[in-house]
């Protein structure tokens, strides 16, 4: 046991070494640099869009504030979070489509579910609105 | 029976040895099962305020509330702490402890800066009379944001307990390791965050 602790050490210092390359993945200051920029000028779109009303119709605004909100996720994801499909074996890309997947299925099944728990819902009278506790 | 346990101890040992260890990859992989867990949290609380923040209850409404300036600046300050939190990671790998140290701090008086400005809106708010009992879309809306901030502040109490630790300890590999999962904390907070200020703050004042 102890004349076997050296080796131990050596072994997990040569695998703490290695995996630094294909572990969660570091980034470069211009992967970081190109990064913010990108966010910035996301969310600076949006911000601006909002503010300044810029677009007359009101589903325009929303779709784009979805779209440049979904193309920052992706950057953040990639820039700073340096996801790609090889990390720890692809594994935590399966984690991550698992998750959208659920996140997706939480989400529009709510959103069917009680957008027509409102519509079906019985008239109401004024005589149950005042009744109501 | 006895015989039989005596003769598996020494790989016995070894095998519980590496465990100990922790080798990084599986801390890594681990780490980001938490994080998509987490992600479930905010799934449903998204999912809870997409349902809930039409309902006013005659109350005031995301136009009237929410001031986007401030919104601006508050996501500004966690953007900042992204990148701020990258460079420190950078100066991790060259091995710097000073700077690491240096830019872990820059992160953090961000990150309070962010808590802040969010503290101040919410005590505005309740001021007005808009707090988390008027209506159902601010009941929805405070757990979200609240639950985003309490998030917050356990990051920046993690960041402050690592920074007394590489400075205790140096970069070691197990501080190595812990600032690169709450790089991976950090980042992933900002990417909550794009999907509050979009969802919350600026379709709820389009309306």
């Amino acid at each position: 046991m102890t004349a076997k602790a050296p080796s131990q050490e050596d072994a997990h210092e040569a695998h703490h070494g290695h995996s630094h390359g294909h572990g969660a993945g570091h980034g470069t200051l211009r992967s970081y640099v190109i990064g913010f920029v990108l966010s910035v000028i996301l969310t600076a779109i949006p911000f601006w869009l909002v503010m300044g009303e810029v677009l007359e119709s009101k589903t325009a605004t929303i779709a784009a504030i979805v779209i440049f909100g979904t193309i920052q996720i992706v950057v953040h994801m990639i820039f700073f979070l340096h996801m790609n499909t090889k990390s720890e074996g692809g594994w935590t890309m399966m984690a991550l489509i698992f998750t959208l997947i659920i996140v997706g299925i939480a989400l529009a099944g709510s959103l069917w579910v009680m957008h027509h728990l409102n519509a079906n819902m019985m008239p109401m009278t004024h005589e149950m609105m005042r009744n109501m506790p | 029976m006895t015989d039989k346990t005596h003769a598996e101890t020494p790989d016995a040992a070894q095998f519980y040895l590496t465990e100990d260890h922790h080798p990084e990859g599986s801390t890594m992989l681990g780490f980001w099962l938490y994080l998509m867990s987490d992600c479930l949290i905010f799934a449903v609380l998204f999912a809870t305020h997409a349902v809930l923040g039409r309902n006013y209850a005659a109350g005031p409404s995301p136009a009237d509330l929410f001031d986007l300036g401030l919104v601006a600046i508050n996501t500004a300050m966690l953007l900042l702490s992204s990148i701020t939190y990258g460079f420190a990671m950078l100066q991790m790998e060259r091995n710097a402890k000073a700077e690491t140290l240096f830019w872990l701090g820059v992160t953090g008086v961000f990150g309070l800066l962010f808590l802040g400005l969010e503290l101040y809106e919410f005590y505005h708010l309740i001021q007005e009379g808009a707090g988390p009992t008027r209506s159902a879309f601010l009941s929805s809306f405070f757990v979200l944001v609240g639950t985003h901030g309490l998030h917050v502040t356990f990051g920046i109490i993690w960041l402050v307990t690592l920074m007394v630790q590489v400075k205790m300890h140096g970069l070691i590999s197990e501080n190595r390791r812990r600032l690169m999962c709450l790089s991976m904390f950090w980042h992933f907070l900002d990417v909550v965050w794009i999907g509050v200020f979009s969802v919350v703050y600026l379709m709820g004042v389009v309306g």
